[in-house]
């Protein structure tokens, strides 16, 4: 049994057994108090903010709706993408409702049933669905307190809940369900809440298996790949072989002879063929795209002069830290330049997605991130009112941005179009993914700063250069599928994300306090190749630059790695994440052995989001060039950890993932094509290539607002890595990838 | 038709003999396991089991696999009777996305079958034509090295390992 903590300040007791969900409400925070405090902040004028996305969507009812029987519902805008986040925002509402976790059914993303909380993206998730469902779980446990005080009356402080069921002193008990009638959770949610106590938590904070992973494993229906619904056909797309090849003649006599041939769909270069069974569909689109011939234009700059080629482009400058004189850079300046490619999501399984067109009405099941902007898009794009369209999410293979998710939905809309009545099943080929996919865009950084006789840095510059890290629909001309089409829609000029999450510039304004530091983003409209978001979007490369620099500096002034990031951080938070990183690691007592080396790297994800550490052992094999991470530790501070465990799984992943982009990684191209075809042309990591071991460490703070994790971990690792490399090799290598040949192009071999 | 014996029972197949099984145990067959990743044996999402080793189910096609037993990871267990190997990876929490898990599973069953006890780096070396993308590798060694322990102390439930 767990008691509410001396002195009466927690104000939430246990009343049954160890683990049990029982709670009493005279020692819960009173709504009073929640009032009281709603109403001294409108005497004072101010208009007190929901809290999370309960601002858009400001119903209790909108995410929380109880049946006669007792059954909760819970609803997110949000969607699960392989982070966890179903089983994250179930443990959230189970607290705040004192109900098991397994009386929760989650409804994620669907337009005609979920708030709108626009896309799954930014890590995002919890600060905004979490917190809209924390706050709204309890707004909805203190009406059903006060219902059943009403109805067995007695005061509310004489109740107590356990999961689902409140009981008065005497005996007498209700149900959820029971109290819950009409109309009675369609109120308007409160500015505050009372909130339970953070101390006392019995769900969040615990490890919970994921809701996810039993199906997964066996074979459930999982996955939009999965859906089959009765009378469904399958669809290929015929790809263009280049962003603007057009289709010049296309001879499908043949194919429509084919074995299950249902119907060939074509609006102007979009051709796509339909099936009664997949592989037939396979099949002809093979047979169609060997008939088709198109016309295509040079249009790609060199890969070789690649980041040249970016700097000469046309750009949009804007100072975005530091005053508008530069600093002066006298005597004992140092600068350098970093770069980073093209490089992609990569799901292993490509897109999917399967449309019907029934009376009217269009729907389409989707692993898209963002339900309601692609039902714009699509509406726009087959010129529908929009509630005659409905997007349905369900998951699709990992979902690390803007994939192929949205334009497969696209591809679906088309085609179901064309065959009323039948649902229609499309999934892109992995050509069709590695080449049609947005990329994370190619960026160019530079860095220069000015070291005082004492070590310290007197003076910071940061340039960044990079197209947007933002072409999601909404707007229709950002499907792919609809720039090919008889009336093409063409791409509307792109926008960056604005400070203080930032695109291209997201985290290129350092955390250290430095006394003088400049930063300019140098923002590239023109887009030689197809990009959006990629996880942690222009984090990844500034995190990349500013860490690598930090340890250069402090190389060059002959201090710490660590000790020389702490003297520019005073947020105890940062400060934390750094020690404990840096003391699980064994960084003090490090003995470095022939051919390793440790690297360092910390940042706060967009300066407002988690903090991470991150500290890396490589090692360098000298002949090959080949680099490989021995073993990594991390320490996590995202505030309150609601699935400790699913927190690690995600930074785990993380610095998995990034290794990949940075000993790997980079989108090949010709003037005409893109060249990454296949995982042959794109490699990533593979199992030989992982390290022996990754340690997360995991910062709890109950009470703290809920921070995200699942980008943080992308800027660290890439430059605890390349600061690994230099500590073993004495090489700095400042362009991305790590590949074998720049390591031993850096060290002469 | 082509017979084709899948989780033990056998099935009557009217498909082109040319088409990879991968696409018969999805369309026909109705079963999720097995998933569509390259169509190139490059990433090992479609990995099932043939004759007891670990095979491509995208680039082979049903014409030779008439009298071989398949087994997919839907004959590993259910949902309700998880066999070692399924719930080793449940314990584990070895899954991101989870749809490159299966093959994954199907690998290491056809590794843990004719080498009960594995060393690690013996499993990553198996392991290797497999990609996961949402970087649950090391989970996944966790994951087959608990099935290993499972199957040989025998704590398992059910037959799950092997018998069905």
């Amino acid at each position: 049994m767990k008691a509410a903590s001396a002195g009466g300040l927690s104000r939430r007791g246990f009343l049954a057994g160890a683990g049990a969900l029982v709670v009493s409400f005279s020692l819960l925070p009173r709504l009073a108090s929640a009032r009281e405090a709603a109403a001294a902040d409108q005497a004072l004028g101010k208009v007190a903010a929901l809290p999370g996305s309960l601002k858009d969507a400001p119903l209790l009812d909108s995410w929380i709706r109880i049946d006669a029987d007792g059954g909760i519902t819970v609803f997110t805008g949000k969607v699960e993408l392989g982070q966890g986040i179903k089983t994250a925002l179930i443990q959230i509402a189970a607290e705040e409702l004192v109900v098991e976790p397994r009386r929760i059914n989650l409804v994620t993303a669907d337009t005609s049933r979920t708030p709108d909380e626009g896309y799954t993206a930014g890590s995002q998730s919890m600060q905004m669905s979490g917190t809209a469902i924390l706050n709204a779980a309890a707004q909805v446990r203190t009406l059903l307190f006060g219902m059943a005080a009403t109805r067995f009356d007695v005061p509310a402080e004489r109740l107590a809940a356990q999961d689902g069921v409140i009981r008065a002193a005497d005996g007498r008990s209700v149900t959820y369900g029971e109290l819950v009638t009409g109309e009675a959770l369609h109120v308007a949610a409160q500015p505050r809440s009372a909130l339970s106590d953070p101390g006392t938590r019995t769900v969040m904070g615990r490890a919970m298996q994921r809701v996810d992973i039993p199906p997964k494993v066996t074979g459930g229906a999982s996955y939009v790949h999965d859906l089959r619904l009765p009378g469904m056909v399958h669809a290929r797309v015929v790809r263009p072989p280049s962003y603007g090849a057009r289709l010049a003649t296309l001879a499908t006599a043949n194919v429509e002879k084919m074995p299950g041939f249902v119907k060939l769909v074509r609006d102007g270069s979009f051709v796509a063929v339909v099936a009664r069974r997949e592989y037939e569909a396979v099949s002809a689109m093979r047979a169609l795209a060997h008939a088709a011939v198109w016309e295509e234009q040079p249009s790609l700059p060199a890969q070789s002069d690649l980041y040249a080629y970016i700097q000469r482009l046309p750009s949009q400058d804007t100072v975005i830290s530091g005053g508008t004189a530069a600093p002066s850079f006298g005597a004992g300046t140092i600068a350098a330049n970093y770069s980073r490619p093209y490089q992609m999501h990569a799901a292993i399984g490509p897109s999917c997605a399967v449309g019907l067109l029934q009376d009217g009405i269009l729907t389409i099941w989707t692993h898209s991130q963002g339900v309601y902007p692609l039902r714009t898009a699509i509406a726009e794009m087959l010129r529908m009112p929009a509630d005659q369209v409905r997007c349905i999410h369900m998951e699709g293979a990992g979902c690390y941005g803007h994939n192929g998710a949205d334009d497969a939905a696209a591809d679906a809309a088309l085609i179901a179009s064309a065959l009323p009545g039948q649902p229609v099943r499309v999934q892109w080929m992995r050509e069709d993914e590695h080449a049609w996919e947005p990329y994370g865009s190619a960026m160019v950084s530079s860095v220069k700063a000015r070291v005082d006789a004492g070590g310290n840095v007197a003076e910071w510059q940061y340039d960044v250069w990079s197209n947007t890290h933002q072409t999601r629909p909404g707007p229709a001309g950002y499907l792919a599928p609809a720039w090919h089409l008889q009336m093409p829609f063409t791409p509307p000029p792109p926008k960056e994300v604005p400070q203080p999450a930032g695109g291209g510039d997201r985290n290129a304004i350092p955390l250290y306090k430095f006394p003088n530091a400049r930063v300019i983003h140098h923002f590239i409209p023109t887009m030689p190749l197809r990009v959006s978001a990629l996880r942690a979007l222009g984090a990844y490369m500034n995190i990349f630059s500013i860490e690598s620099f930090m340890d250069e500096l402090a190389r060059a002034a002959g201090v710490d790695a660590v000790d020389f990031r702490l003297r520019y951080l005073d947020d105890p938070r940062a400060r934390e994440v750094i020690v404990s990183a840096a003391r699980h690691f064994g960084w003090s007592r490090y003995q470095r052995q022939q051919g390793r080396g440790r690297g360092f790297a910390f940042a706060r994800y967009k300066n407002v989001a988690a903090y991470v550490a991150t500290a890396f052992e490589v090692e360098v094999e000298r002949e090959s060039g080949r680099v490989r991470v021995v073993r990594a530790v991390a320490a996590v501070d995202s505030g309150e950890a609601v699935n400790p465990d699913g927190m690690r799984n995600q930074i785990e992943g993380g610095i998995l993932q990034s290794l990949s982009w940075s000993l790997y990684e980079a989108v090949t191209f010709d003037h005409i094509r893109i060249t990454s075809s296949d995982w042959g042309s794109y490699p990533i990591l593979r199992f030989q290539g992982l390290p022996d071991s990754v340690d997360v460490y995991v910062i709890n703070r109950p009470g703290q607002p809920f921070l995200g994790t699942g980008e943080a971990a992308q800027g660290p690792t890439a430059a605890a890595l390349a600061n690994a490399v230099a500590d073993a090799t004495g090489a700095r290598i400042r362009d991305l990838p790590l590949t074998p040949a720049r390591v031993k192009a850096a060290i002469g071999i | 038709m082509i017979t084709l014996d899948v989780n033990g029972r056998a099935h009557q197949i009217d498909a082109d003999p040319a088409t990879p099984l991968l696409y018969v145990l999805r369309d026909h067959l109705k079963l999720n396991g097995a998933r569509f990743g390259c169509g190139l044996g490059q990433c090992g999402a479609c990995t099932v089991m043939a004759d007891g080793r670990a095979i491509f189910s995208c680039l082979t096609p049903i014409s030779v696999l008439q009298g071989r037993p398949i087994k997919t990871v839907e004959g590993l267990g259910t949902i309700e009777d998880p066999g070692p190997m399924q719930q080793a990876f449940i314990e584990e929490q070895a899954a991101q996305c989870g749809y490159c898990i299966p093959g994954m599973m199907m690998r290491a069953q056809a590794l843990l079958e004719r080498n009960a006890s594995p060393s690690r780096a013996e499993i990553r070396d198996h392991m290797t034509p497999n990609l996961c993308r949402c970087g649950t590798h090391m989970r996944i060694l966790r994951a087959i090295e608990r099935a290993a322990r499972a199957m040989q102390s025998g704590t398992a439930r059910g037959a799950g390992g092997s018998g069905r």
